[in-house]
């Protein structure tokens, strides 16, 4: 169809609206995986490291959070950040702030889990040498954190995966304004509402290409790094 | 490095359970600095259950273990059947002991150099860790250990999985460790490798001491039938 | 490592804040007639090249653009059900209402047009007739404007469509793009307002078949987010931007946009008494 091909042109070409949509996508999603990463996998790695009573129902809640509604997630947020909200002061709402705030409460959760499970493995291997060594359970974080570094970056990958795929969360708190909060999820979904199909379909092509790109960048990473640290 | 000794180590009445069934059973022992002890018996015997409550790894259920002095955990170290190591290079995995005991930069280096020497990795110190052969894994290990300059140095059966030279060369490494007045208390399955190293012998049969003294003795003239089984390389059950 | 890392990820928050301190703009809380009509698109450039003003619009149906007025999320808010802006204003949300322009409604249906209606001028008897024939029909069902002169059409035409709900009466709940989607699957009937319509693509088989009666007139109402309830609104900014579109300069920009020559909205700023 030629309103595809118009899509993909659309990008390639450098039209500025495009790029500014692609630009903040990637910008909104990948700042939410990084802040989610600061919270979610020292806190995976904790989870994996210590035993607690309760340990295994904040597990089986975590594991729920993963499956968080984005829509509900944006409701909340919205709550929160509204004018009239406990945190109205801060006037994120409608900005790209707000869809940060969004995602990352979107994200964290995600990262949390699947990093727990990565790291449980890894513990279980070096728990006795790390104790003969004097690092206890909490030392031992960091330690996990940088030798499991691989399967980290897979963790990262499904999170950034999740926030740039979804739209429920940034329509609501971004507002899908045209030129400011606008992301490649809202403007499908604003295209496909003014029925313009074909072009809707370009632009998920192109979004869908993107996350392929950096799953590529990733994986290539993954393998250099493992041929060279074993 | 701790100033205080911390042996002898004093063990009384040591016990323990896992599943209901008794693993140790009244171990009595008294290990002093001096010449590697080897603690030898069939498999099951409990060798590496005993290392482990040594060392700290296992509460156990019953006995006492006493340290001669302040803060034992410092000044000890082990090295398992499987060496342990991290996902990085063969001279970070030296550094990270030291790194954890906050010692400065420059000796962190200079230890890791000398234990770099010590196990004859030294060309091999930038290799990723876990590309090494399981020889050169366990002789790291080794080095990793004794970078830490321990006072009393566990090895738990560290050649079992290597072949014939490997454990020729690891062997070596434990003499000369042993040599710097580091005690050496090691297990093994393996009768001619004690006849080698044991300065100090135990023999441990289904949870209890069944024989200990000087290697010599032992060898020459055990006490108990089960330990004369076992030395003649009978089956124990 | 973990440090360093966490340096590294407060750049990119640091680089998203600053955006929204040095840009002078206004929200507007805004209904999707507007904005998928691309009306916006075309007035909105000029009154920002004029007033260096960045306008932020959040396209909603008009209930949920009343409702990010009452909470302060927004500094202006246009939409177009009077009742319901009057109502804003007597709670003491905003105002004063200012008329700004309006535009008109058709009913849209498929080209086969089962219940008859093509060419009525009486859009209350046009919906007798679907609802006699039990013909399929499209309700937005979302508290928009468009939602709110249906149902005031049904009322007149003397039936509950409620009747058929499940039926023929099928509620989408959803904006006028998605409401006319559903009607070109479905071969349904559908109340929309023209800028939309003829800004919409996916039409199948679906045509223009009532129009002209002045009862399908949609009159859009601007006002200011009251100060008073909502410390940060910003009223200089906003203000201006009120003036501008009810002045001389914003309702000649709103008449001269078309789409295919035809013109959609109809500035009436000046009215005292509009055609409602």
């Amino acid at each position: 169809m030629q309103d595809i091909g118009a899509a993909f042109h659309l990008v390639l070409s450098g039209d500025p609206a495009m790029l500014a949509i692609v630009g903040l996508s990637l910008r909104v999603s990948l700042t939410a995986v990084l802040i989610g990463a600061v919270i979610g996998l020292p806190l995976g790695a904790l989870l994996a490291v210590t035993r607690f009573p309760g340990r295994k129902a904040v597990i089986v809640a975590l594991n729920a959070l993963m499956g968080l509604p984005p829509v509900l997630v944006g409701l909340l947020v919205y709550l929160l950040l509204s004018r009239s909200g406990p945190l109205g002061a801060w006037g994120l709402l409608f900005t790209p702030g707000a869809m940060i705030v969004a995602q990352t409460v979107l994200v964290a959760p995600i990262l949390a889990a699947l990093s727990r499970q990565a790291l449980e493995g890894l513990w279980e291997e070096y728990a006795e040498q790390l104790r003969s060594f004097g690092a206890g359970p909490l030392r031992a974080v960091p330690t996990l954190l940088w030798d499991g570094r691989f399967a980290l970056l897979t963790v990262l990958l499904a999170g950034f995966g999740r926030a740039a795929a979804e739209v429920g969360a940034v329509m609501i708190v971004g507002g899908n304004i045209d030129g400011y909060t606008r992301v490649m999820t809202t403007a499908i979904a604003l295209e496909t509402s003014k029925g313009d199909l074909p072009l809707a379909i370009g632009l998920g092509l192109v979004l869908m290409a993107i996350v392929l790109a950096v799953n590529a960048l990733a994986q290539g990473l993954r393998e250099a790094a493992a041929r060279r640290t074993g | 490095m701790p100033e205080a000794a911390i042996l002898p180590l004093e063990v009384a009445g040591l016990g323990y359970a896992a599943g209901g069934v008794a693993i140790l059973d009244d171990v009595s022992l008294r290990i002093a600095a001096g010449p590697p002890m080897l603690i030898i018996g069939p498999n099951g015997a409990g060798k590496s259950v005993l290392l482990r409550l040594l060392h700290g790894l296992l509460p156990p259920a019953r006995g006492r273990i006493a340290w001669a002095g302040p803060e034992p955990q410092a000044a000890q170290a082990m090295v398992f059947q499987r060496p342990v190591l991290l996902r990085r290079s063969v001279r970070a995995n030296m550094l990270y002991p030291l790194a954890l005991r906050r010692l400065p930069r420059a000796e962190q280096l200079a230890r890791a150099e000398e234990a770099l020497a010590l196990v004859g990795l030294s060309a091999l110190a930038d290799r990723p860790a876990r590309l090494l052969s399981g020889g050169e894994q366990q002789r790291l290990a080794l080095g990793r250990a004794a970078a830490c300059r321990p006072q009393i140095l566990f090895l738990d059966e560290p050649c079992a999985s290597l072949d014939p030279a490997a454990t020729r060369r690891v062997e070596e490494i434990i003499a000369a460790i042993a040599a710097r007045g580091c005690k050496v208390v090691m297990t093994t399955h393996d009768l001619p490798q004690a006849r080698r190293l044991a300065g100090e012998l135990v023999i441990l049969h289904r949870g209890r001491i069944v024989e200990a003294g000087p290697a010599a003795h032992v060898f020459a003239a055990p006490s108990t039938p089960e330990a004369a089984a076992y030395l003649r390389g009978d089956l124990l059950w | 490592m973990t440090l360093l890392r966490r340096l590294l990820c407060l750049l990119p928050l640091l680089a998203a804040m600053p955006v929204a301190a040095q840009e002078r703009s206004i929200t507007v809380a805004s209904t999707t007639s507007t904005e998928q009509s691309g009306l916006f698109g075309h007035i909105l450039p000029v009154f920002t090249r004029e007033t260096g003003i960045a306008v932020r619009v959040v396209a909603l149906g008009t209930g949920q653009a009343l409702d990010v007025g009452r909470r302060g999320d927004a500094d202006v808010v246009l939409v177009h059900d009077r009742a319901a802006e009057e109502r804003f204003v007597a709670e003491g949300f905003g105002g004063p209402r200012r008329h700004v322009m309006f535009n008109d409604c058709v009913i849209i249906g498929p080209s086969a047009d089962p219940a008859g209606i093509a060419g009525l001028r009486d859009s209350a008897a046009a919906l007798r007739r679907i609802a006699a024939a039990r013909a399929p029909f499209v309700s937005r069902g979302d508290r928009s404007g468009t939602h709110a002169a249906e149902l005031r059409l049904w009322s007149q035409a003397g039936i509950d469509p409620v009747t058929g709900r499940g039926q023929w009466y099928r509620e989408v709940g959803q904006g006028m793009g998605p409401a006319l989607n559903t009607a070109a699957a479905q071969d349904a009937y559908v109340l929309a307002d023209r800028g939309t319509w003829l800004a919409f693509r996916n039409r199948a088989g679906l045509r223009i078949l009532v129009e002209g009666d002045t009862r399908l007139f949609n009159q859009y109402g601007v006002m200011l987010v009251s100060a008073a309830r909502h410390p940060t609104v910003k009223v200089a900014e906003a203000q201006r931007f009120i003036d501008w579109l009810v002045g001389p300069e914003g309702q000649a920009a709103i008449a001269s946009y078309r789409i295919g020559g035809d013109q959609l909205f109809f500035p009436n700023a000046a009215e005292r008494e509009p055609a409602d």
